[in-house]
């Protein structure tokens, strides 16, 4: 595959590179199920995952990424830091990179910081955007992509896109990095994505996307679309005038019992994380058969192992690439 | 310095012809072909465009205050460099100018500095607040002659309040200089609002959030009878309005940064990899990230229309000088602001003179006389006639030149600018018959206190 220094957006990447990294996602899917679901293959090399933003998931799932690949792992959280105290991106960056650290997990409440730490000459590590804003979550979007992909083709997935599938994205899109994630990766690979909002939460300019986008629910799920995905309401969405209340929320655009009811017998469900089970999803439709939720969050390990071992193989030395290739 | 006496020869006018210029105690002694030096420095002027002093309605000195961004010393060279010979510096200082005792400090500092006459601008509100009116009079009455007031970096957004202070600044024979900004609307922006925006997951700063505070404004001006000056106009509706109102005969005024003419909000996705040069911008620049916003291509098509038609009077600088660390961060953690005086002749060539939107003739008009005018600055009203003031630049507009660090004259590097090709060269500039650039290079002037330090 192509030599990748580091993963900023899920748009950078084109269909071969988005495919080679799924593709290297099932040999680390693999991996899990031996007896020692451990690979020495990043021995000596060090992870940081600089958390500016509290995220225990995404967190916990980079660290056992970079454990299951023999990686060294420091784990810099904001909370009770010296970031509280007004240290910047760089310095904190700077810090950690002098003690010699190979890659860079950075989430951060500003949107396009893994970029301009990528870009700036504040350090020589690669980087990888573990969500940045409401910008973008790349391992996200490729962990939704390999769970479509997954549950469309099971054990023949390989070298596969995800050529004619379509899904239905529900709810915050404006302020959503998943939804973004997705947008940027899922036409790459094929697939049809159709957004449905309030329009308080749509994006100014959305219809500019490759995307279509609606108000209705009930007339999303009538289209029985291969996926339908829910995204979380925020807390502090509630009282700014996006909608009314929860319960006129829910009453639109929640996945309901009886909407679930309604879903297309091949729909699948699913939904970032964390839910608020009554208010965007059914506790019905979350638990459900059809709910891929848990396997998003097992794949994303094996996504964030294929981000890490491509970004610290590839692209580092130039002569590398191929050797690195797997 | 203003006793020595220089023979500019050979230079060209904004109307085009051909003169020598004697500069003798602070004015011009006489115009003519053929003058005698007459122990006169000369200066070879062949080739070369003389223009009025340039004078910006729209600059901030940042003293006192904010003295690690910029002093009245330092702004004022990086004004003289940039052909400037009058600035106007807002209010938003600290302590803020809404006392007549610090709008006197402040062109006292101008004075001592030297290097162009610095016109404070007069808070409209007590600290910028919002909420009562500053004491206008008394800073109309100082010795600093304040004639030009704004909240500037804050929008006069409470109704009631605007019409007030247009009546009371009226009153003075001043202007409210507004910065149009709905700021319930824009809370949180940070980029213009579109699909870019919403692509790179910065929060939007609509169009609307200028357009309706223009709209309001100029019906109250009509109202009360009295003059607006709208600061930055940025978008293509804004022009609209602007239009609309002067049909009709409401006294305003507008202005355009040389950034709005220029660059779009296209820019802050990156196009440093377009080239490799590194002379692009890597994405997420922040040295691109001002207020108003950049916009969009449409909206800077139609704002070198609205300058080349006049329904835009004036181009304004909107210098805004920050120290390194406040842009050397992620975009929304970084601050709002450009610093644009050494940069903005050239820009203004760049946008409108070369593309033939305006000849000099205009760009005397849009950044001299016209400024003047809406600052009641006097001196700026008759340029090279024998009597009046030696407020001069002289420019080689042949001149191409990478624009790099070494023509930052001021405290800021925040310049969008750095590594762009830009065309024409200052040559030199005379304030008041004193020499502040010559043969391309700020002097140094004497300094009566050395207040640099302080």
């Amino acid at each position: 595959m192509t030599g990748l220094r580091h993963l900023l957006a899920s748009a950078d990447l084109d269909r071969a590179s988005a495919i080679a990294l799924l593709d290297t996602a099932e040999d680390m899917a693999d991996v899990a199920t031996r007896r020692v679901p451990k690979l020495p293959t990043l021995q000596g090399r060090t992870v940081a995952n600089l958390f500016f933003e509290d995220s225990t998931r995404t967190r916990l799932s980079f660290e056992a990424a970079a454990k299951r690949l023999s990686a060294d792992v420091i784990t810099f959280s904001a909370k009770g830091s010296s970031v509280s105290k007004g240290e910047s991106l760089k310095d904190t960056a700077q810090t950690i990179a002098a003690m010699g650290i190979d890659a860079v997990v950075l989430r951060h409440a500003a949107s396009g910081a893994a970029r301009v730490l990528a870009e700036s000459a504040w350090i020589d590590a690669a980087v990888v955007n573990a969500g940045d804003g409401t910008h973008d979550h790349p391992t996200q979007g490729l962990l939704d992509a390999y769970t479509m992909r997954k549950a469309r083709h099971g054990a023949d997935s390989r070298g596969q896109g995800l050529d004619g599938l379509r899904v239905t994205i529900v709810g915050d899109v404006l302020h959503s990095r998943v939804a973004r994630a997705n947008l940027g990766l899922l036409p790459t690979l094929g697939a049809r994505v159709h957004l449905v909002a309030p329009r308080t939460l749509l994006p100014f300019g959305a219809e500019q996307w490759p995307v279509t986008t609606s108000s209705d629910l009930d007339a999303a799920i009538a289209d029985a679309p291969d996926v339908l995905m829910m995204l979380r309401i925020q807390q502090e969405r509630m009282h700014a005038a996006y909608f009314p209340h929860e319960r006129e929320y829910a009453g639109f655009w929640g996945l309901d019992e009886e909407r679930f009811a309604r879903l297309h017998a091949d729909t699948m469900v699913m939904h970032p994380g964390p839910m608020n089970r009554g208010l965007e999803i059914s506790a019905a439709a979350a638990d459900s058969e059809r709910s891929l939720v848990l396997d998003q969050v097992a794949n994303g390990v094996a996504i964030r192992m294929a981000v890490l071992y491509t970004v610290l193989s590839g692209g580092r030395h130039a002569g590398a690439r191929e050797a690195g290739a797997a | 310095m203003s006793g020595t006496a220089y023979l500019i020869r050979g230079a060209t006018l904004p109307d085009g012809e051909t003169t020598d210029l004697l500069v003798r105690e602070g004015r011009i002694a006489e115009r003519g072909a053929g003058l005698s030096d007459r122990g006169a420095i000369p200066v070879d002027a062949a080739g070369l465009r003389a223009l009025p002093g340039l004078v910006d309605l729209h600059t901030h000195l940042r003293e006192p205050g904010f003295e690690q961004s910029e002093t009245v010393l330092t702004g004022s060279r990086a004004a003289a460099a940039g052909g400037f010979t009058t600035v106007h510096a807002m209010a938003n200082t600290f302590p803020v100018q809404d006392t007549a005792g610090v709008v006197e400090q402040v062109a006292a500092l101008g004075a001592a500095a030297g290097y162009a006459t610095v016109r404070p601008v007069g808070a409209v509100t007590v600290g910028l607040a919002g909420e009562r009116l500053a004491e206008i009079g008394a800073m109309a009455r100082s010795r600093a002659a304040v004639r030009v007031f704004s909240d500037d970096g804050k929008c006069v957004h409470d109704a009631l309040l605007m019409r007030r202070a247009l009546e009371y600044v009226a009153t003075f024979d001043g202007v409210v200089a507004q910065h149009a900004q709905e700021p319930r609307l824009t809370e949180g922006a940070q980029m213009n609002e579109g699909a870019l925006a919403s692509t790179l997951g910065l929060a939007g700063w609509p169009a609307v959030a200028e357009e309706a505070i223009i709209a309001r404004d100029v019906l109250l001006a009509e109202h009360v009878g009295a003059r607006l000056h709208v600061c930055h106009l940025s978008t293509a509706g804004s022009v609209d309005v602007i239009r609309w109102a002067k049909a009709r005969g409401i006294a305003v005024t507008a202005e355009a940064t040389p950034h709005h003419l220029l660059l779009t909000e296209q820019l802050i996705a990156g196009d440093a990899a377009l080239d490799p040069d590194a002379v692009g911008h890597r994405g997420y620049d922040s040295r691109l990230k001002v207020n108003p916003p950049l916009r969009r291509d449409e909206d800077v098509r139609a704002l070198r229309a609205a300058v080349a038609d006049g329904t835009i009077d004036i181009v304004a600088t909107d210098h805004a000088p920050h120290p390194v660390e406040s842009k050397e961060c992620a975009w929304a953690e970084a601050s709002f602001g450009m610093v644009g005086l050494e940069s903005a002749l050239s820009v203004v060539q760049a946008a409108l003179v070369d593309p033939g939107h305006l000849d000099w003739g205009d760009v005397a008009r849009v950044l001299s006389r016209t400024p003047a005018e809406i600052g009641r600055v006097p001196g700026y009203d008759a340029p090279f006639a024998p009597g009046s003031p030696a407020h001069l630049t002289l420019v080689d507009p042949t001149a191409r030149r990478r624009f790099g660090r070494a023509q930052l004259r001021g405290r800021g590097v925040n310049s969008p600018y750095l590594g762009r090709e830009l065309p024409g060269r200052i040559v030199a500039t005379f304030h008041a018959g004193v020499a502040t650039v010559l043969d391309g290079e700020l002097q140094t002037l004497p300094t009566p206190t050395d207040h640099e330090v302080a």
